[in-house]
């Protein structure tokens, strides 16, 4: 499984003047060609980070890559050089940002945005350019495409922008989307929308897609598997069905608990939002601090990620020996 | 935008106005004695006070005004209390030679400035950067005074290979007749097809286009460096990278149409200094500009002459502005 | 002990601060030596007097059988037309420029600070009035004013620094005008109002103390414009008269001999170049690190 997109033992550090600290510590993670796969944790968590250091945008000063593997259709991205990832950068892989409006430029018309985008991607001339461009707008179902094209991204809708956006990220054929939190920054009744649309696309041009979010609810409608981030490391993977049905981690335990759901009386959030900032790295398990199931292993071994049931894997000493 | 435009112009008009004014009661706050200077240094007193009546400088000082203002309004500065001279066609000759030196610095700080910024900014911390922003602060830390002279001193004193000053050498300008039809040598004597006069013009500019050049260069680059640092953080960068877009349109469009704003401050803050400078500059290498002018003027308390100058460099300020002004406005996101 | 938990908690971020801006400030080296070398030329501004080799040459004694003599172990910097230790002159011109330099921007900012707070506060015509007048001045480049200035007082340090200070206090005022106009609308402006806070005591008791902080560093960046700027006006004999041994001036008097008397000009030159660029440096380290924007982590 996973031979199309995996990442063994990445880690990426962050350099403060208190020292360097341990962002993202990911021992593993496997992506089928043509799956949904989310990524789900809180703010903080290391979402974003892992999202640049996928394409290679992350800032390299304040930002270290320690060690690793991103293994895309057997070539290791770590070992390209920047050159070589702007060919794979929006013709292979692309990505959706959080915030429309500050991803689109403000000066430019979004039109000349994609037209420019499609141009020096496909080698096309400009007029066949302005035609793709026409084409894909429509088909990211907003309609009156020429009058869109010639407005600036302050005079469109958030859900407009981000129509924009997916467009001009699919526009040249990329094989594998990473969307980082798309709905964010949207109205909940737009969020359905622009959730179907990627869903459609993805269906439609067989797109592979890392769908990153920190709300559960939104990856287990739109996603086949997912996997639990927290503090940089993934504590649980599995299909959708797997975890939201037999959650093994405390933290999955947690994050299921905060969903509020009608016939709840109450709901238990007292561990939620306690993640906390980045720390130096640890000898055990990163949720020791906040585990209620810990024991004195858990302090000074970290756990790795185990199979407890074929596809269901987990990164807890409890959870293991009880399996066992 | 039109409306915009209209409402900068209206705006200029009546900052120009409170300039003359206050230019206005300075001058005739000063204590000389102007119609004693129009008349000459051996008139007797009844020639003094027929010029004080001639000059109308009996009547109260708000009529002298109002006089003025209706005057400037025909194109009127007055005449030099020198010269006997009009004002306006003083300064309207020794203009030009100003001008070349406002040109060059500008050009300077257009086309050295901003591509230096802009390598400094998108190589950040490597050591091109390094040395550009070393170079950049220099060049605003030196007193431009200082920085003529000593050009001239190597230039001209040790390795003799560039002329003292003055727009051209003295040869020149008895063996050839000077062209004059824009009344810029460099351009005149290019038309008239003069190839010894625009050598000797152009090796005169050099020395004085360089030392009111430094400062701008200076300026501008670090201004656009600080201005590209901030946009290069911004997350459409970032995208734009994301889709696959080269590194060369990113920086060279994508980013640098998101600096206008601050860049067109910056250019006519430059030029404004340059206007400054060139006194300074005029005076170091006898250049015949309007800084030459207006340094006789003060000497000698020429008041016309003073206000002449003090009116145009508020007209061209106000100008500066208002073109700065525009140009900002043209960001789509500016709602004029 | 809840008072003691509250405070120790108010304090510690703001020492974190502190001690994170200090770091910054020293970890870049340029930085550092800017800060040194302003450090230093404050105390050499000060001790001046008492260490320079020839205190006499500054103002008073005049030594013509050692004219234009060139630098040697006597005379470090040489001697100007008027056998005057240039070595001493140029250390006590220090004082000179920082000491007016100092006091141009501290009255600019005396009459532009209130100035700006007011019009930003107030808004409506009294803002538009005082936004033309700073129009006007701003219309004016420093050296006319200058020249102006002196014509009607005379020519001297003083109405140099005067000179100065009218023309700076525009930008100071423009400043605390926007800082001004985006505090009025913030909660604890909008509370004072409410509870009946006379306007002057709310401009001056939250606003200003709020926003000072970018107007000071900008302050501080000017020094060395300011510094330039007194130079070019003694230059142009508009600023500091004979015998004052003022860096500008230096240059000027050396302009009939310094073809011949290189020194006579090149060491107040470097002089005001060494000043200027330490105050831009610090001035750009101050900035960086206040900005979080270009701060590297």
């Amino acid at each position: 499984m996973g031979n199309y997109f995996a990442i063994e033992n990445l880690k990426v550090n962050y350099k403060t003047f208190e020292g360097e600290k341990q962002v993202l510590d990911l021992e593993h993670l496997a992506l089928d060609k043509g799956e949904t796969f989310g990524l789900v944790g809180e703010s903080g968590a290391g979402k974003t980070v892992l999202a640049l250091t996928i394409l290679r945008l992350l800032a390299t000063p304040p930002g270290v890559i320690a060690g690793g593997q991103i293994i895309f259709d057997g070539e290791d991205l770590l070992g390209k050089s920047q050159k070589e990832m702007g060919k794979i950068r929006g013709r292979r892989m692309s990505m959706i940002f959080q915030d429309p409006m500050s991803t689109l430029n403000p000066v430019f018309t979004v039109g000349e945005q994609i037209i420019r985008v499609i141009q020096h991607n496909k080698k096309v001339s400009r007029k066949t350019a302005t035609q793709d461009a026409l084409t894909l707008i429509e088909r990211v179902n907003l309609p009156d495409a020429a009058n869109i094209m010639s407005k600036y991204a302050h005079e469109l809708s958030g859900g407009q922008r981000q129509r924009i956006i997916i467009a001009m990220a699919l526009s040249c054929g990329a094989e594998f989307l990473i969307a980082d939190e798309p709905t964010r920054n949207l109205d909940v009744t737009i969020q359905a929308g622009i959730l179907k649309l990627i869903a459609q696309l993805q269906k439609e041009l067989n797109v592979t897609v890392l769908f990153i979010a920190n709300n559960l609810g939104l990856v287990s409608v739109t996603c086949d598997r997912v996997g639990i981030l927290y503090q940089g490391m993934i504590v649980e993977i599995g299909t959708v069905k797997e975890v939201l049905k037999t959650p093994l981690h405390p933290y999955t335990h947690t994050l299921l608990n905060a969903v509020p759901r009608s016939k709840q009386a109450k709901i238990d959030l007292s561990q939620v939002g306690l993640m906390g900032k980045l720390t130096e790295s640890v000898a055990g398990c990163r949720y020791y601090g906040r585990c209620l199931r810990k024991v004195e292993r858990c302090r000074v071994d970290a756990p790795l990620l185990t199979a407890v049931d074929g596809t269901h894997l987990v990164a807890c000493h409890r959870l293991h020996e009880e399996a066992v | 935008m039109r409306s915009f435009i209209i409402r900068r112009l209206l705006l200029g008009v009546l900052v120009l106005f409170g300039a003359v004014l206050l230019t206005f009661v300075l001058t005739r706050a000063i204590p000389s004695n102007p119609a004693a200077m129009w008349v000459g240094p051996r008139a007797t007193i009844q020639q003094i006070k027929a010029a004080r009546v001639e000059l109308g400088l009996d009547k109260p000082l708000y009529v002298q005004f109002v006089k003025y203002v209706g005057n400037l309004l025909k194109g009127n500065l007055g005449n030099s209390l020198r010269s006997h001279q009009p004002v306006a066609k003083e300064l309207k000759s020794a203009l030009p030679a100003t001008m070349e030196l406002v040109f060059l610095s500008t050009i300077f700080a257009v086309f050295i400035g901003i591509p230096l910024g802009l390598i400094s900014a998108t190589r950040k911390d490597q050591w091109v950067d390094h040395l550009s922003r070393i170079f950049s602060v220099g060049a605003v830390s030196f007193p431009t005074f200082w920085v003529g002279l000593f050009l001239q001193l190597i230039f001209y004193r040790m390795l003799g290979v560039l002329p003292l000053g003055d727009q051209l050498s003295t040869n020149v300008k008895l063996l050839y007749t000077i062209p004059h039809i824009t009344g810029f040598l460099t351009i005149d004597s290019l038309i008239t097809g003069n190839w010894v006069v625009f050598k000797d013009a152009v090796t005169h500019l050099i020395l004085p286009g360089i030392t009111i050049g430094l400062y701008p260069i200076g300026l501008v680059a670090r201004m656009t460096r600080s201005a590209l640092l901030e946009i290069l953080g911004e997350d459409y960068i970032t995208a734009a990278r994301s889709y696959g877009l080269p590194e060369r349109m990113i920086s060279w469009s994508y980013a640098l149409k998101n600096s206008l704003g601050p860049t067109a401050t910056v250019v006519t803050l430059s030029i404004g200094y340059t206007l400054v400078n060139s006194f300074l500059v005029e005076a170091i290498f006898s250049w015949p500009g309007i800084g030459s002018y207006i340094a006789s003027a003060v000497v000698c308390l020429d008041y016309p002459a003073i206000i002449g100058v003090t009116i145009f460099s508020a007209c061209a300020y106000i100008f500066l502005n208002l073109v700065a002004d525009i140009i900002i406005a043209l960001d789509p996101r500016v709602r004029v | 002990m809840k008072t003691n938990i509250l405070s120790a908690k108010a304090i510690t971020p703001r020492i974190r601060e502190f001690k994170l801006s200090l770091f910054l400030l020293n970890r870049n080296k340029l930085t550092r030596l800017a800060l040194i070398i302003v450090l230093l030329l404050v105390v050499i501004a000060v001790v001046a007097p008492l260490v320079v080799p020839y205190p006499t040459h500054i103002d008073r004694d005049n030594n013509p059988q050692a004219k234009l003599l060139p630098p040697s172990s006597h005379y470090f910097f040489g001697t100007d037309e008027l056998g005057r230790d240039i070595f001493s002159r140029v250390v006590f011109g220090t004082r000179i420029s920082l000491e007016t330099a100092v006091l141009a921007i501290a009255l600019s900012l005396l009459i532009g600070i209130p100035l700006g707070a007011i019009a930003g506060f107030m808004g409506g015509f009294v803002d538009d009035f005082i936004m033309r007048i700073t129009d006007i001045f701003l219309s004016f480049p420093s050296l006319l004013l200058a020249i102006a200035i002196s014509a009607f007082m005379g020519p001297s340090l003083k109405n140099a620094m005067l000179a100065i200070a009218i023309s700076w206090w525009p930008w100071y005022a423009r400043l605390i005008r926007g800082q001004a106009i985006s505090m009025r609308e913030r909660q604890f402006v909008k509370a004072a109002r409410a509870i009946g806070t006379p306007p002057l005591k709310i401009i001056f008791g939250h606003i200003v103390p709020n926003c000072i902080a970018p107007v000071i560093v900008q302050a501080s960046m000017d020094l060395g414009g300011v510094i330039l700027t007194l130079a070019s006006l003694s230059f142009l004999g508009l600023g500091a008269q004979s015998p004052t041994p003022e860096w500008g001036l230096m240059i000027s008097t050396s302009r009939n001999y310094f073809l011949d008397a290189w020194w006579y000009s090149f060491f107040p030159g470097v002089a005001i170049f060494i000043t200027v660029l330490a105050f831009n440096l610090l001035g750009d380290g101050l900035r960086e690190t206040l900005d979080p924007k270009t701060r590297k982590l």
